[in-house]
């Protein structure tokens, strides 16, 4: 399953993610960017047009961009430090850990093209362990939105938010989910579909194709409820539980490792609170082969049909 | 290898790298037409690799720390013989060992696996060591691009290889004044290059990097100064050979339409002549 939907309905949350951070910084002075060399690729050409002192390049050199951002938030700023996933994320962990979220800095980061959206660029290029990474870190609430709406909505809410936090976006083209007046609301999931017999949980580019696996297994007679966790810490441990209480099996999809990532967050509010059987989707503790982005997603068992599949593999397990 | 060979084996390179571009649809092209010349010279005249034994512990060793350039390395690494010539048309392919940056445990030939940049020269002060530490006598060649030079990690290395001595590592800045989204000046300025190696302990030589006979002299190990490690900042053009791209940023990883191919293809089946 290569392009979910017609190319003209999907859309590159990147545009709406600039769109955004060009009308807050419009309302509010101390609103900047940072990045490393890519302003294309963070898409901040229009930004750097409208705002050329407040686009703040600091070359190809990662940790000191975050390190930078911190300072700027020091002095009274409200940083967007923006670099792709895989860099800011692995380059300078440390400068999140020290500078943004032990020292409970103002920096926002926004991983761009993160997951596997830049596919056959190899698994440098490739960002599917920053959950894991920065979800070990207090002060910074992680958050992967599933569509424009919901990025627009991240990116306002980061805005007003007095800390840190980290906004995985992607580069892939996504469908609208949410309506235009969504409101992000951190920690809390979304029930994207309700259902009786299985619980789909997903968040950034896999919301929509579990959307789409429910759809199949309603066809084939089987109700599922999807829940679009963007908060990945904090969690919704709320509606897990009531998932586990209401359905009684829990499948967990996202574009990273199963190791550390959203299925091992959602695991450890069901051990801890709601035992059920599970099943956690995701790139299986490897390196990807070279691939498109999608391509690699339906390789990964995460196809809607494969998602649908897996969920009906798992009810068979429930008590 | 004479320089008119050396020449005519970099032109058939920039010419299969254009056409892998193109059909895959990606490949970082102005980066490479920049690269070409110097891995060309490195690959057919100084190095002493083994396609037959690409594992030698004698063997040379080569990093393209600007690893985006990738497929430049590939199509080097086929016309010696480390991987069918043939293989370059699955560049970026669904489970092709050619992804967009090079994988040594895919890709025999390849030393050490880069793709973010600033990596490739602290490995290689590692490998110049470790041939110190056994007294062995192969080395060492690194090739940064001049924005990946903005890497604070690179002049941690710059600083250890002064420090322990490696006469035996070669660092090759391409010089192209360019990075992804701008010129160097326009970014962080490093230019000058040379009086900042040379402060910290380096060995500088300064050449023309299209120029094979130039190329030559400074890999060779004519050229250096004993205990010193050695930095060739190589003057290159992005994007060149080819009009339309030569110095032209744009050209960091565009992709030439049906137009620009044909007229990239005619410019360089010409300079073959
Ligand atoms: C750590 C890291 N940050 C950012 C990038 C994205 N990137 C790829 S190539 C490039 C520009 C490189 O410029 P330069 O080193 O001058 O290479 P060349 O001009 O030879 O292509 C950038 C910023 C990356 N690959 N790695
Ligand atoms: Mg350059």
């Amino acid at each position: 399953m290569n392009a979910p939907f017609d190319a003209a309905q999907l859309h590159d949350c990147r545009d709406a993610f600039v769109a955004t951070l060009e009308a807050l910084a419009e309302a509010n002075k101390h609103i900047v960017a940072v990045c490393n060399d890519s302003v294309g690729s963070s898409k901040l050409v229009g930004f750097r047009d409208r705002f050329p002192d407040r686009l703040i390049n600091v070359g190809i050199a990662e940790q000191n961009m975050v390190g930078v951002g911190a300072g700027l938030a020091n002095g009274g700023k409200v940083p967007y430090v923006c670099a792709a996933s895989p860099f800011l994320t692995g380059r300078a962990l440390e400068q999140i850990k020290a500078d943004v979220a032990y020292s409970r800095t103002n920096v926002k980061l926004v991983g761009i093209s993160s997951g596997m959206a830049y596919g056959e660029l190899g698994a440098t290029h490739h960002s599917i362990e920053d959950f894991a990474w920065i979800r070990a870190l207090p002060n910074v609430p992680v958050i992967a939105p599933a569509d424009r709406v919901e990025t627009a909505a991240a990116v306002t809410w980061a805005a007003q938010h007095v800390g840190g936090c980290f906004l995985r976006l992607s580069r892939m083209g996504v469908p609208d989910l949410f309506p235009a007046d969504h409101v992000f609301e951190l920690g809390k999931a979304n029930l994207l579909r309700d259902g009786g017999d299985v619980t789909i949980i997903a968040n950034g580019v896999l919301a929509h194709r579990a959307v789409m696996a429910a759809t199949l297994l309603a066809s084939q007679g089987v109700s599922a409820r999807v829940l679009n966790m963007a908060s990945v810490r904090p969690m919704d441990a709320q509606a897990i539980q009531s998932a586990a209480r209401d359905t009684g099996a829990i499948l967990t999809c996202e574009e990273h490792t199963i190791f550390g990532g959203l299925g091992s967050a959602v695991a450890e509010v069901v051990v801890d609170s709601c035992p059920v059987p599970m099943t956690r989707l995701g790139v299986p503790g490897v390196f990807a082969h070279t691939g498109a982005a999608n391509q690699l997603l339906d390789d990964f068992g995460m196809s809607p049909e494969a998602i649908a599949s897996s969920a009906t593999t798992l009810m068979k397990r429930k008590a | 290898m004479t320089p008119a060979e050396l020449r005519r084996i970099a032109n058939r390179i920039r010419r299969r790298d254009v056409q892998a571009v193109f059909e895959a649809g990606a490949g970082h092209i102005g980066g490479e037409m920049s690269v070409i010349d110097l891995l060309t010279c490195l690959y057919f005249h100084e190095l002493s690799v083994d396609p037959a034994d690409p594992l030698d512990p004698e063997r040379d060793r080569l990093i393209l720390s600007k690893g985006h350039t990738a497929l430049a390395l590939y199509i080097v690494l086929s016309e010696k013989g480390f991987i069918p010539k043939q293989e370059i048309s699955t560049f970026l392919g669904h489970r092709s060992r050619l992804n967009g940056h090079p994988n040594r445990v895919y890709v025999p030939g390849v030393e050490t696996n880069t793709g973010p940049l600033g990596h490739g020269l602290p490995v290689g002060v590692g490998m110049a060591k470790a041939a110190k530490l056994d007294r062995r006598s192969w080395r060492t060649f690194v090739i940064t691009g001049d924005g990946e030079m903005q890497e604070g990690s690179n002049w941690e290395a710059i600083m250890t290889a002064a420090q322990f001595r490696l006469d035996n590592l070669t660092l090759i800045i391409d010089h192209n004044r360019l990075q992804q989204g701008a010129s160097l000046a326009d970014t962080n300025e490093l230019a000058p290059f040379a009086p900042k190696l040379a402060a910290f302990g380096w060995h500088v030589e300064e050449i023309d990097g299209h120029d094979p006979a130039g190329i030559c002299r400074a890999v060779s190990r004519a050229t250096g100064t004993p205990d010193k490690p050695k930095c060739i900042v190589a003057h290159t053009n992005k994007g060149h050979g080819i009009s339309f791209m030569s110095d032209n940023v744009a050209w960091h990883h565009k992709v030439p339409n049906v137009e620009q191919y044909e007229q990239a293809m005619a410019e360089l089946a010409e300079a073959a002549e």
